[in-house]
C-alpha cells in the first residue's frame, strides 16, 4: 500500500487547508499583517518548522515541484525530513535546484539565484511579532500595529547603536512593508532582507506554534528600518567563497579542523554545487521521486 | 490676557466612575488653566487617583466628559478622540509621572532610549539629535551625561522619578498628571524633585494635576487644591487659602494632622 | 486701574472661624470691618493682639475668607471684590498689585537667597539683569551677609530667614504692600531699613497697610491708625 493512500494529499485534510489559504488571501490582501489562523498539530515538533509546512501544505498542487533548504542547504536533517515528509504525502516532485522549483520552503534563508516571477517562498517563522522583546503584551503590540505606532522599534535600534556603536541587529532585522505595517522577517540574516523588497516571487511566512500567517505579495516594497545617521547596510563580506570563489554571496564559517582551521563558503549549497559544475544539466534533483 | 488665551486646557464636568456598587469618584467638575498646578489632597480611597485616570483618559467614565483644549486651539471631547489621536496627545501635548517610576519606564531600555523614545515615537529618525535631546533632557533633571546608557533599574528612586519627569518633558507637553510623584523618597530627595517640578513649571508655563496625599507637596507646588472625600470634591480653592483657613470639617482634620517639622 | 486715589476699600466684612474639631465651635474674629486705604499712604492697623488685626491682612490678600462683606481691590481691570473672586482671579491680583510680606519666610528647598529675591522682582516685569541689582541692593540694605547670598535660606538663622523674606517682598514693586509684623525681632539698623522701604514705597505711590507691633516704627510710618477693636464681633454666638 502506497503512503499517499493513507494520508491525504500533503497531510493536511482539506478543511484545514481551505482555512489556511483564506489566512494567507488575507495575509496577501494585508501585507505584513499578522493573520490568526488555527495552526494544527503536525507530526514534528514546534520549532522544526511547522508553520512552513502547514503554509507548504496548503499553496501545494500534484504539479509543484518543491525545495526545502534549511540556512541555506538542502542536505541538513530539518531540509531532508521536510522534503521526505511531502515527498511521501503529496507525491510532488522535489529538487535542490532554484530555479527548478516552483515551491520553496525556508528555514532562514533566501536563495542566492533571484527568484522570479510564479514561484513561492515559504518562510519557517519562530517569533512573528517583532514588538515583543520591548512590548510583551500581545494586547498592546497589536494596538500598536492596528494605529501604526512604531516609535518603540527604532527604541530598539537606538539602544543597539547605544551598545555598540551600530545597529547590531544581524538577522530578524525589521522592516516596514508596503509603507503600513512593521514585519519581522524571520530570522534570515539582514544580507537577505534587500531580496525581499520588489521581489517577484510570492513571499509567505507560517509561525506554528504562535498561529500566526503574513505574506509578502510578489513587488511589494520592502524597507528595513535605519536612522538618517546610521542607514541600514547589509552584511558584507571582505572574502569570497573558499569553494566556488563567489563574491557578494552569505557565506558560512566551517571549521574544519580542531587546530583553529577554518574555510568560509556559500551558505546555499545549491547555488555553490551549480557554480562548481557548469553548465548545468537539466539533471534530475538529487533526491527526485521516481515516478 | 485675550479672551482666546483664557479658555482652559482642560474642562472636567460631572466625572463619574462607578466600580460595581463601590463609587470611584462622583460629580466632579474641575478646570484647569494653561500654567496651572492644581493639586488633588485626600486619603488613600478617596477617589483622587480614579480622578485622575478619568482626568488622563485612562479610564472611562460612568458618566461625564472632560474637553481639552488642543494645540490648534480647537475644543475637543476627549472621549470622542480615536485611540490613535488620543495616543498622540498622550506622548506629546500630555505627560504622565508616576509614582511606581516602573510603570512609566522602561526597565530593560537605556535612560537614553527612555528619553528618546517619545521622539522616536512622533518620527525622529536621527540617532545623532535624539541622543543630544536626550543628554540635555538629562541635564536639565540632574542626571549625569555618563549615565545615559545605563539602565533605570540601577538608578536610585529619585533619580527613576526625574528620568520620568525627562522622558515626559521631552515633547514639550502642556499638561502633566502625576501620580504621588513623591511618595516613598526620602525627605531630601523629594525637595529636589519638588524644585525641579516647580521649576519646570514655571519655566515652560506647564500645567499640572497632582495627586498627593502630602499637604507639603500642595503647597509647594500647586496653585489650587482640591479636596477629596468618598470619590467626592468637598472643597476645593486657593491652596494657601483652603490649608490656612479650611472650611470643611475633613479638610480641618487633615490640615490639623500635618506633623510639624 | 480705576483713577480714583482709593486702591482699598473694606466693607462690612465679617469673620467668624468654624472649628469642627471642637464640635463646631465659632471664633467670631471681626465683623464689619469698613475701611479705606489710598495711594501714598500707610495706614496701620492698631489694637491689642488677639483683635483680628492678621487675619483682616489675611483676608484683603485672599488668604483667609471673609464670610460676609466686599473686599474691593484696585487691579488693572478696575474694581475687583476679592472676597468673590476665582482662585485665578486672586493669583493675578496677588501678581499684579498686592505684595504681602510677612515675619516668616515660607522655605523654598535649594534655592539661593539670591535668586529667591530676583524672581519676585522679574514677578512684576523686571528683566534677569535688573532684577538681579534689585536683589544685591536690597540684600545689602537688610546687611544680609555676601557669603549668604548664594545659599538657600533653609539652614539661615530666624533673623537672616526674615530679613530674606522682607527683601523678596519688597523686591516685586506693587500699588498695594500688606506688612504683617515685618519688624518684628529686628534690630534697630534692619528697623530702620525697612521704615526707608515702607517711605519709598509710600512716595512712589502704594498704598500701604500694615501691621506694627513696634511703637517706634509705627510712629514713623503711619499716617493714620486704624482701631480694630471698633471691629469686635457682639458678645461670641452660643
Amino acid at each position: 500500500m502506497s503512503d499517499a493512500a493513507v494520508y491525504n494529499f500533503a497531510y493536511l485534510d482539506e478543511q484545514t487547508k481551505r482555512m489556511i489559504r483564506r489566512a494567507l488571501l488575507k495575509a496577501v490582501a494585508i501585507p505584513g499583517y499578522q493573520v490568526p489562523f488555527a495552526s494544527r498539530e503536525m507530526p514534528m515538533p514546534y520549532g522544526w518548522g511547522t508553520g512552513g509546512v502547514q503554509v507548504t501544505a496548503a499553496v501545494l498542487g500534484a504539479d509543484d515541484t518543491l525545495k526545502v533548504i534549511d540556512q541555506g542547504a538542502d542536505d541538513t536533517t530539518n531540509a531532508v525530513s521536510i522534503r521526505k515528509f511531502f515527498e511521501r504525502t503529496a507525491g510532488v516532485a522535489t529538487t535542490t535546484h532554484t530555479s527548478d522549483a516552483t515551491v520553496i520552503q525556508t528555514r532562514h534563508r533566501i536563495p542566492e539565484t533571484p527568484l522570479r516571477e510564479g514561484q513561492i517562498l515559504v518562510y519557517q517563522v519562530p517569533i512573528p511579532e517583532p514588538l515583543r522583546f520591548l512590548e510583551p503584551r500581545e494586547t498592546e503590540t497589536r494596538r500598536q500595529h492596528a494605529l501604526e505606532d512604531y516609535g518603540l522599534m527604532h527604541v530598539k535600534l537606538y539602544e543597539d547603536i547605544a551598545r555598540h556603536g551600530h545597529i547590531a541587529t544581524t538577522y530578524a532585522y525589521p522592516v516596514k512593508v508596503d509603507g503600513r505595517y512593521l514585519m519581522d522577517p524571520s530570522p534570515t540574516p539582514k544580507f537577505d532582507n534587500p531580496k525581499m523588497d520588489m521581489c517577484p516571487a510570492l513571499q509567505l511566512f507560517g509561525a506554528g506554534r504562535e498561529k500566526r500567517i503574513y505574506a509578502l505579495p510578489p513587488y511589494t516594497r520592502v524597507v528595513s528600518l535605519d536612522f538618517e545617521d546610521h542607514p541600514f547596510e547589509p552584511t558584507k563580506f571582505d572574502r569570497g567563497c573558499a569553494l566556488c570563489g563567489a563574491e557578494g554571496i552569505y557565506l558560512d564559517e566551517v571549521v574544519t579542523d580542531d587546530c583553529g582551521g577554518r574555510m568560509f563558503v556559500c551558505s546555499d549549497t545549491d547555488f555553490c554545487e551549480s557554480r562548481r559544475t557548469p553548465p548545468r544539466a537539466a539533471a534530475p534533483g538529487l533526491n527526485e521521486v521516481p515516478r | 490676557m485675550s479672551a482666546l488665551d483664557d479658555r482652559p486646557l482642560l474642562v472636567a464636568e460631572g466625572l463619574t466612575k462607578h466600580y460595581g456598587q463601590h463609587i470611584g469618584c462622583a460629580d466632579v467638575s474641575l478646570d484647569i488653566h494653561e500654567g496651572e498646578v492644581v493639586a488633588v489632597v485626600g486619603e488613600s480611597g478617596s477617589g483622587k487617583s480614579t480622578l485622575l485616570g478619568l482626568l488622563s483618559t485612562q479610564l472611562l467614565p460612568s458618566a461625564g466628559s472632560v474637553r481639552y483644549l488642543m494645540r490648534d486651539g480647537e475644543e475637543r471631547e476627549l472621549l470622542s478622540l480615536s485611540e490613535a489621536e488620543r495616543r498622540f496627545l498622550l506622548r506629546t501635548d500630555w505627560g504622565f509621572v508616576h509614582q511606581d517610576a516602573r510603570l512609566g519606564l522602561r526597565m530593560g531600555v537605556s535612560a537614553g532610549g527612555n528619553v528618546g523614545e517619545r521622539l522616536m515615537a512622533v518620527g525622529w529618525r536621527h540617532y545623532g539629535r535624539i541622543r543630544a535631546e536626550a543628554e540635555h533632557w538629562l541635564d536639565r533633571v540632574e542626571i549625569a551625561r555618563s549615565r545615559i546608557d545605563d539602565r533605570p533599574d540601577t538608578f536610585s528612586g529619585g533619580m527613576r522619578q526625574r528620568l520620568q519627569i525627562a522622558k515626559n518633558m521631552v515633547t514639550r507637553p502642556r499638561l502633566i498628571f502625576m501620580d504621588e510623584p513623591t511618595g516613598g523618597l526620602d525627605v531630601s530627595v523629594q525637595a529636589r524633585l519638588l524644585d525641579l517640578i516647580r521649576g519646570f513649571v514655571s519655566d515652560y508655563g506647564l500645567a499640572a494635576v497632582i495627586v498627593t496625599h502630602d499637604l507639603a507637596v500642595a503647597r509647594l507646588l500647586s496653585h489650587r487644591i482640591v479636596v477629596m472625600r468618598h470619590g467626592r470634591v468637598i472643597e476645593t480653592g486657593l491652596t494657601d487659602q483652603v490649608l490656612d483657613d479650611p472650611r470643611e470639617p475633613y479638610t480641618q482634620l487633615l490640615v490639623a494632622s500635618i506633623l510639624q517639622a | 486701574m480705576s483713577h480714583s486715589s482709593e486702591m482699598i476699600r473694606v466693607n462690612a466684612v465679617t469673620k467668624t472661624f468654624v472649628m469642627h474639631l471642637r464640635d463646631g465651635a465659632r471664633l467670631p474674629v471681626v465683623a464689619g470691618v469698613s475701611f479705606n486705604v489710598g495711594r501714598g499712604e500707610c495706614a496701620v492697623l492698631g489694637g491689642p493682639s488677639g483683635t483680628g488685626k492678621s487675619s483682616i491682612l489675611k483676608m484683603i490678600y485672599g488668604n483667609y475668607r471673609a464670610d460676609a462683606g466686599r473686599i474691593e481691590i484696585n487691579g488693572p481691570d478696575g474694581w475687583r471684590d476679592i472676597a468673590r473672586a476665582s482662585p485665578r482671579a486672586v493669583l493675578s491680583l496677588r501678581t499684579s498689585t498686592i505684595g504681602y510680606v510677612s515675619q516668616f519666610l515660607r522655605v523654598i528647598p535649594r534655592i539661593g537667597a539670591i535668586d529667591i529675591v530676583a524672581a519676585s522682582a522679574r514677578e512684576t516685569g523686571l528683566d534677569e539683569p535688573a532684577a538681579r541689582v534689585r536683589a544685591i541692593t536690597l540684600l545689602e540694605l537688610l546687611n544680609v551677609p555676601e557669603r549668604l547670598w548664594n545659599l538657600p535660606p533653609a539652614t539661615f538663622s530666624g533673623g537672616e530667614q526674615q530679613r530674606i523674606n522682607i527683601a523678596r517682598g519688597f523686591a516685586a514693586e506693587r500699588p498695594i504692600l500688606l506688612l504683617d509684623e515685618p519688624t518684628a525681632s529686628l534690630d534697630a539698623a534692619n528697623r530702620a531699613a525697612v521704615v526707608s522701604l515702607i517711605e519709598a514705597r509710600k512716595k512712589a505711590g502704594a498704598a500701604v497697610l500694615g501691621i506694627f507691633h513696634d511703637e517706634d516704627v509705627r510712629d514713623r510710618v503711619a499716617d493714620r491708625v486704624i482701631d480694630v477693636q471698633k471691629f469686635a464681633p457682639e458678645a461670641s454666638t452660643p
